[in-house]
């Protein structure tokens, strides 16, 4: 097959991802429309007075189990669009694969691909956290949030497959932007576990039962705790991001901080990030205070990489369009 | 998080790592904190806990962020200098504001500094007495086993059939199985992990300072330095060599290792872009013989991304193009100038831009100003541009000439790529009576006024490179892995607490478990779990 016809098939993979993403995205949302009339129905777990016997011991008060998951079980609904999930990522990293052959490097050299490649991180690391924790309630954000970047990706920022420039031929390129990416889709669950968190808070003043569907959430501070293990995750990685950006930048030109456009908005994220780390530990801003600023800083990534990538000069601006 | 019981067991203090005021985990400040005795003492003592408080910590991190925005916004003198200078052209009213303000140097204005200051000062005073508090923790035995464990995290309960010896016994071999460093306290285990995870933090935020004071001091004992060396010439590495140089605050000569570089040749590979009819680069290696003092020369290759290291200092690729040889002689046949002469490419498909000064040798001094096209093309207009990258035998040198005096005896260094033409003539161009002078390689043209010929001779390439030393970015390197290190240490270590209490139950014993947290520990129930069903496996197979 010809580079064209890769890169066709690749493209109508990416479209074919987005299209399970969006019935995904349905199925999530019946699920949350559903959600409060089952939390009501959900029952307190019985508390066991002897649990278990083995042998000579008997266990006499079992630990409580873990309060970061839902009290609610998933719909049917939710495990439909889970799995509609899963196959959409499936056919997202075909797409990937497709592209990579096509143009015989990492698929992740220009915005277009950039974008492609990072929302299918954003759906693996939810599909991944999934495994350790269930978090499908941010399912609809997810499936929203990457369906919505790659409708983008494809309009507005469609390129085909060209040769590399020199200057972005190098190992490094594909560590630094991949840990970047990577770093990338942990913020973005962790933002919208955090956004969770804001409107369960509210909530749970007893302000108001809006939306109900946070009935069936775990509590905030359930959720908060969340939020913060897979931010800090994301946050190893953001840092890895610019020791080796540093590390390339060094490579390509010389020096390895230069204070270039970009360089400032790794840097200005990676600061709010620790900022976020510190506030959980601050009395008087853990919680909400904390909450947004996760937020902000996943807002921060988001323009990082639209508005620098496009409207601001500076070396990294080659890396196209 | 659980809260510890720790106003009921005072001793446990010594083991905690010591935080500020404001940390989450520790003891709320005593009253007499919050309201000094306010001798000049007691201010400063007052203004050093303000100062090294975790919420301070925090305003001046998310004032850095903020303070940084601007440097992205506007150009800046130290990455983008014409970019300042051409935005002066564009809004000269708001530049007067924002360089008033230190916009355009951002990260060396007095405000962005005092910020980073601030917070580094802050930082080291939060290090010292934390690393002190955890150096004696390090040596410190495992707290007691406080009175009431049920209200621990993870409490746990179960009974044995076995006395409370065996019990307390396979309690301490199931924590340091674990990795738990474990002291008894009567008949329970207390035992405490993870003290990796403050090490970390430590390491942490100590090499934060390492990084900003390698950086700050460090770099000022480097240089850098550009230079153009066209094909078959040879670069030494002198101060008088440079195109341009910039020394660091504290760099002496002794910086400049002594070493020969020769381009010997120069390849550029492109590749056409079917859907936009561009060629884009693929590839630059430029061909390069080097020599130290005392040793023979020695190839090597110089490519985009991989710097070429000549002892302690690096050498970069930055730019590329072509050096048409020019051969200016008088009208007797003698040689006023002959050379390459680097023509700067002005896009993808290398059209370059050019100059040649003749100041001696001629009854006038004469000054070319023109373009090289290495595959040219003839406009509808008249005017040339360049089709394609690679050079041919239908490459052309377009020259306007003028002639007068080229200011080159006034002492001031001039620009060797620009031609000021205020003060000079056009005697052949478009405003001149003779037109440009066009000629392909081996062509020879007249000049107008019976001044002589100019012949193009050959063609070169050249390459511009930069010379890079920095002793100490080895150190720069080092801390930031650190950092790095450091960070996963102490984000991914669990610091906790675990008891084991063992008390006599009727024939057997009560057993009970509980941790306790110290920091974010999400796994700390299904740990307390783990070491019970640990305990109770080892004390089934002790009777079995
Ligand atoms: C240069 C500025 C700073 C940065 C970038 C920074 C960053 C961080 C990060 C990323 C963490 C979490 C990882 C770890 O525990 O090692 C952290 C934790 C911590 N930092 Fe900083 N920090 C800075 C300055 C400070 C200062 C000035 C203080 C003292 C007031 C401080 C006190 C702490 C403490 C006590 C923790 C532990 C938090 C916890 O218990 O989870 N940091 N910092």
């Amino acid at each position: 097959m010809t580079t064209a016809t890769l890169a066709a098939y690749s493209l109508l993979a990416v479209y074919s991802a987005a299209a399970v993403y969006v019935l995904a995205f349905i199925g999530y949302v019946v699920d949350l429309s559903g959600r409060s009339s089952r939390a009501l129905a959900a029952q307190p777990a019985a508390s066991a007075s002897v649990a278990s016997t083995t042998g000579t011991t008997t266990v006499l008060a079992p630990p409580a189990p873990p309060t970061a998951a839902p009290e609610v079980r998933d719909s049917r609904a939710a495990r439909v669009a889970f799995a509609l999930t899963v196959l959409g990522f499936v056919i997202h990293v075909l797409a990937l694969v497709l592209r990579g052959i096509a143009a015989a490097r990492a698929p992740w050299a220009n915005m277009f691909e950039f974008a492609v490649t990072g929302t299918a991180v954003i759906v693996g690391v939810y599909l991944a956290v999934n495994i350790f924790r269930n978090v499908r309630y941010v399912g609809a954000y997810i499936t929203g949030l990457v369906s919505l970047l790659l409708m983008l990706a494809t309009i507005n920022v469609y390129v085909d497959v060209v040769p590399l420039p020199p200057a972005l031929q190098s190992g490094w390129l594909v560590i630094h932007v991949f840990v970047a990416i990577l770093g990338t889709g942990f913020f973005a669950l962790g933002a919208g576990l955090s956004i969770a968190q804001l409107l369960q808070a509210r909530r749970e003043t007893g302000a108001t039962d809006q939306p109900r569907f946070l009935r069936g959430f775990p509590s905030s501070e359930a959720l908060e705790n969340t939020a913060y293990r897979v931010n800090v995750i994301g946050f190893a990685f953001w840092t890895f991001t610019l020791i080796a950006g540093a590390i390339w930048a060094e490579h390509a030109w010389g020096r390895y901080w230069g204070w270039d456009t970009k360089e400032v908005w790794t840097f200005i994220i990676w600061v709010v990030f620790a900022g976020y780390i510190h506030a959980r530990a601050t009395r008087g801003w853990r919680g909400a205070p904390s909450a947004w600023l996760a937020i902000v800083g996943f807002a921060a990534v988001l323009f990082n990489f639209t508005v620098v990538n496009l409207f601001f000069k500076g070396l990294h601006a080659y890396s196209g369009l | 998080m659980a809260s510890a019981p720790r106003s009921k067991a005072p001793t446990e203090r010594s083991g905690d790592p010591h935080r500020p005021d404001d940390h989450i985990d520790a003891e709320p400040a005593a009253d007499g904190i919050a309201q000094p005795k306010l001798g000049p003492v007691g201010y400063l003592r007052f203004f050093w806990r303000q100062l090294t408080s975790m919420r301070t910590a925090l305003v001046l991190l998310l004032l850095l962020a903020l303070a940084a925005v601007p440097g992205s916004l506007v150009p800046q003198r130290s990455s983008d200098p014409n970019g300042v200078i051409q935005y002066e052209q564009n809004n000269p009213d708001t530049f007067q504001v924002l360089d008033a303000l230190g916009v355009f140097s951002t990260f060396s204005s007095p405000w962005f500094s005092a910020i980073y200051l601030l917070l580094f000062i802050s930082l080291v005073g939060c290090i010292l007495p934390r690393t002190k508090h955890h150096l004696d923790a390090l040596r410190a035995r495992p707290p007691k086993t406080p009175a009431r464990l049920s209200r621990l995290v993870g409490y746990t309960e179960q009974t044995a059939t076995t006395d409370v010896e065996t019990a307390v016994e396979a309690a301490r071999a199931t924590l340091r199985g674990a990795g738990y460093r474990v002291e008894r306290y009567r008949d329970s285990i207390s035992g405490e992990r993870g003290y990796l995870r403050e090490t970390g933090n430590l390491v942490f935020h100590t090499a934060l300072v390492g990084v900003l004071v390698t950086v700050g001091i460090g770099g000022g004992f480097g240089y850098t330095g550009q230079k153009v060396i066209i094909q078959d010439t040879s670069f030494t590495n002198s101060l008088a060599s440079y195109d341009s140089f910039n020394p660091g605050r504290f760099f002496t000569d002794d910086a400049l290792e002594p070493f020969s570089v020769r381009l010997d040749d120069f390849e550029g590979s492109y590749e056409l872009d079917p859907s936009t009819g561009n060629y884009q680069p693929v590839d630059f290696t430029a061909h390069l013989s080097t020599r130290t003092p005392g040793t023979d020369w020695t190839d090597a290759d110089l490519k985009v991304n991989s710097p070429l290291e000549l002892g302690g200092t690096k050498m970069y690729l930055l730019g590329n193009g072509f050096a048409p040889v020019v051969t200016v002689r008088d009208p007797d046949g003698e040689v006023a100038f002959s050379g390459p002469v680097a023509f700067l490419p002005q896009d993808g498909n290398l059209r370059s831009l050019g100059v040649i000064k003749v100041p001696d040798g001629l009854d006038e001094q004469l000054g070319f100003l023109g373009y090289f096209y290495p595959d040219p093309l003839e406009l509808a207009d008249g005017t040339y541009t360049s089709v394609s990258p690679h050079p041919g035998t239908s490459s052309l040198l377009s020259l306007t000439l003028y002639k007068g005096d080229l200011g080159l005896d006034a002492g001031v260094s001039v620009n060797a790529y620009s031609l000021n033409v205020d003060n000079l003539t056009q005697i052949a161009g478009p405003k001149a009576d003779t037109p440009a002078i066009q000629l392909t390689q081996g062509q020879t043209a007249e000049l107008p006024d019976g001044l002589g010929t100019i012949e193009f001779t050959g063609l070169q390439r050249f390459v511009s490179v930069e010379f890079h030393h920095d002793p100490t970015e080895g150190w720069v390197l080092l801390f930031a892995l650190l950092i790095l290190g450091g960070l996963l240490v102490s984000l991914f270590v669990p610091r906790r607490r675990m008891w084991i209490a063992v008390s006599a139950d009727g024939d057997g014993v009560r057993l009970e478990y509980a941790g306790l947290a110290r920091g974010e520990d999400p796994g700390l129930e299904a740990a307390v779990a783990d070491v019970a069903r640990k305990h109770a496996a080892r004390l089934d197979s002790r009777r079995t």
